[in-house]
């Protein structure tokens, strides 16, 4: 840093500017707990931090609220659009970084980041008006049909088709965080070292066997970081999972059913919260999601910059 | 011999699987584009920017009041988010460079950018709207501006630092204070790389729509009084499109229309200044 600072007042001012400004982001995250937790105290006190988490209980009539069933919805959908978008983007970050052609490379990347920049509520709409009627049409009941009859595996297929249902909304979830896991794969694939690689071709390894031997384990901290990231941005989607979850605060064992998210639950009720007990409540679920999507994330910030110093040092 | 041919067939199953993911993820992008296109299309009248809203279930209006009201939001938004973001990312990559404040602050930032929005949402509602007493345009301003910050602050500061050190230096030698380096050669510098910081950050918020559920919530009339209720594109869109009219849901699509087209233009556009100014990366 250069010495000559801090003789100039107009330097000092600022920089005293500049850093008010900066401080502004660690201002807001301690906001952001503080309200929050103010404002659930009396939910808090009502029913305990521990009973609130574990109640299945979700009834404004009796003013007696739970947060399992949100928790539930939450849990299932962000789990089950992992196990399906993960797969997907890493073939694309594969297909991108090693497969495809000089001259689709850039046309595809660049498609992939549009998908990202698509609004949330684009996906939702879309997938309450097109995608939920082709799923109680067509494929759930041909899931029904098939994977439905296994024993066991049956229970997640039961009920009637609807579309608005948890693997509606797992789908939508997954087409929507495929492409920020795919990117975050893609960087961490590039980061591998060409040298490596093309010591493994010269052994005679087949492009498979690169990927599989040499670049996925060199950058698995990258694309683990990436999925832990999309993890975090699933728990948090609101409006993708609004149109199609139904808000119907069960644990149920049928993934054709309808069920709440706590962003979903927050975006349907909060405006409707008539006593202070419903809305402390309310704010209660935004802590304990606020909460955990904060550590999530810092875990994921965690292991990609563990990644990245893996390659600079 | 079998032994490389069983190798290969693996190689060439496994790539395939590959290529097919990367065109499942082109698949959805174009059916999600080609359905907002041809149902916004098909909706889109020139009513719809100069009408208010009919009542509901009445045929025709338009949704002016909503055009307008998502323009002085994420006007007043990217008025208090970008001089933030930028000031604070100038402070992380000039006087804290290296400074493990800068560090935290820089990590802190990333996170909140991934913050579900909604929380923003329920924060603001309870500093802005509860004391107040009822939902108002400024507190859907101010969430907006939340989101944008650390967005604005991130690529602040990673384009103040693409900028060489020794541009610094030589003006240094020339006696400049810090001050005057900064504004008059680092910023110069890195202009076209923080203007496309803050497209793409406007492009980021002017799609969201949970933060301004309980913040601008919504309003069927025309209002530019932003200490009132005021109405956004995409809170409409939430609205029309869980309303029972078929009138609703078209007006949806062809605000979805407009909506989403705005924003891609805005990231190709952004993406094309970065490309031009750096090359490339």
């Amino acid at each position: 840093m250069p010495v000559s600072l801090k003789k100039n007042p107009v330097d000092l001012a600022f920089l005293v500017i500049t850093a008010t400004a900066s401080l502004s982001v660690l201002v807001l995250i301690l906001g952001i707990v503080f309200v929050l937790f103010s404002e659930s105290a009396l939910s808090i006190k009502e029913f305990g931090i521990l009973r609130f988490i574990f109640s299945t209980d979700w009834n404004p009539v009796i003013e007696s609220y739970g947060a399992a069933t949100s928790l539930f919805g939450t849990a299932v959908t962000t789990l089950l659009s992992l196990v399906l978008a993960i797969p997907v983007a890493i073939g694309i970050a594969i297909f991108v970084t090693e497969i495809a052609p000089g001259f689709l490379k850039g046309p595809i990347g660049v498609a992939i980041e549009l998908l990202a920049a698509i609004p949330s509520i684009i996906y939702g709409m879309w997938g309450l008006f097109t995608l939920a009627p082709i799923m109680a049409d067509y494929i759930e009941p041909a899931l029904q049909d098939t994977v439905g009859r296994i024993p066991f595996v049956g229970i997640l297929f039961e009920g009637t088709p609807m579309g608005i249902d948890l693997l509606t909304a797992s789908l939508i979830l997954s087409i929507m965080i495929t492409p920020f896991t795919a990117s975050i794969s893609r960087d961490a694939f590039n980061l591998t070292p060409a040298i490596v690689k093309e010591s493994a071709y010269a052994l005679g390894a087949t492009k498979w066997e690169v990927m599989k031997n040499i670049v996925i384990p060199y950058s698995k901290l990258g694309v683990f970081g990436g999925a832990v990231l999309s993890l975090g941005r699933a728990l948090g989607e609101t409006m993708a999972v609004a149109f199609v979850l139904g808000n119907n605060h069960q644990i149920t064992s049928s993934l054709l059913d309808a069920a709440a998210t706590i962003t979903v639950t927050l975006a349907n009720e909060f405006t409707e919260a008539d006593t202070d007990l419903y809305l402390s409540a309310l704010f209660n679920l935004a802590l304990i999601l606020f909460v955990m999507s904060f550590a999530i994330l810092a875990v994921a910030k965690f292991f990609l910059l563990r990644a990245e110093r893996k390659f600079t040092r | 011999m079998t032994r490389v041919r069983l190798r290969k067939i693996e190689s060439f199953i496994a790539l395939s699987l590959c290529s097919l993911a990367a065109f499942a993820g082109i698949f959805w992008l174009f059916f999600i584009l080609g359905d907002v296109i041809v149902h916004g299309a098909s909706a889109l009248r020139l009513e719809l920017f100069t009408n208010d809203p009919a009542p509901p279930g009445i045929e025709g209006g338009g949704l002016r009041n909503a055009f307008v009201g998502q323009l002085l939001i994420t006007f007043f938004a990217t008025i208090i988010g970008v001089p933030l973001g930028v000031l604070g990312g100038t402070f992380l990559a000039e006087y804290a460079r290296g400074k493990r404040i800068a560090k935290l602050i820089s990590i802190l930032s990333d996170i909140m950018v991934s913050v579900p929005s909604i929380v923003v949402g329920t924060f603001v509602y309870a500093v802005l709207v509860k004391p107040v007493g009822h939902f108002n345009g400024w507190a859907g301003a101010v969430a907006l501006a939340i989101i944008m910050i650390p967005v604005v602050l991130r690529t602040t500061e990673d384009m103040l630092r693409l900028v060489p050190w020794t541009l610094r230096e030589a003006a240094f030698a020339l006696g400049a204070p810090y001050y005057r380096v900064i504004t008059q050669v680092v910023y110069r510098g890195a202009a076209a790389g923080i203007f496309t910081g803050v497209l793409l950050s406007i492009a980021r918020v002017a799609g969201e729509t949970a933060p301004l559920l309980f913040t601008s919530f919504n309003n069927s009339f025309f209002s530019i009084n932003m200490n009132e209720p005021i109405s956004s594109l995409t809170a409409t869109i939430f609205q029309y499109a869980m309303g029972p009219y078929d009138d609703w849901h078209s007006q949806a699509w062809a605000a979805s229309l407009v909506i989403t087209l705005f924003i891609l233009l805005v990231t190709i556009l952004g993406r094309m200044i970065i490309k031009m100014r750096y090359g490339g990366k």
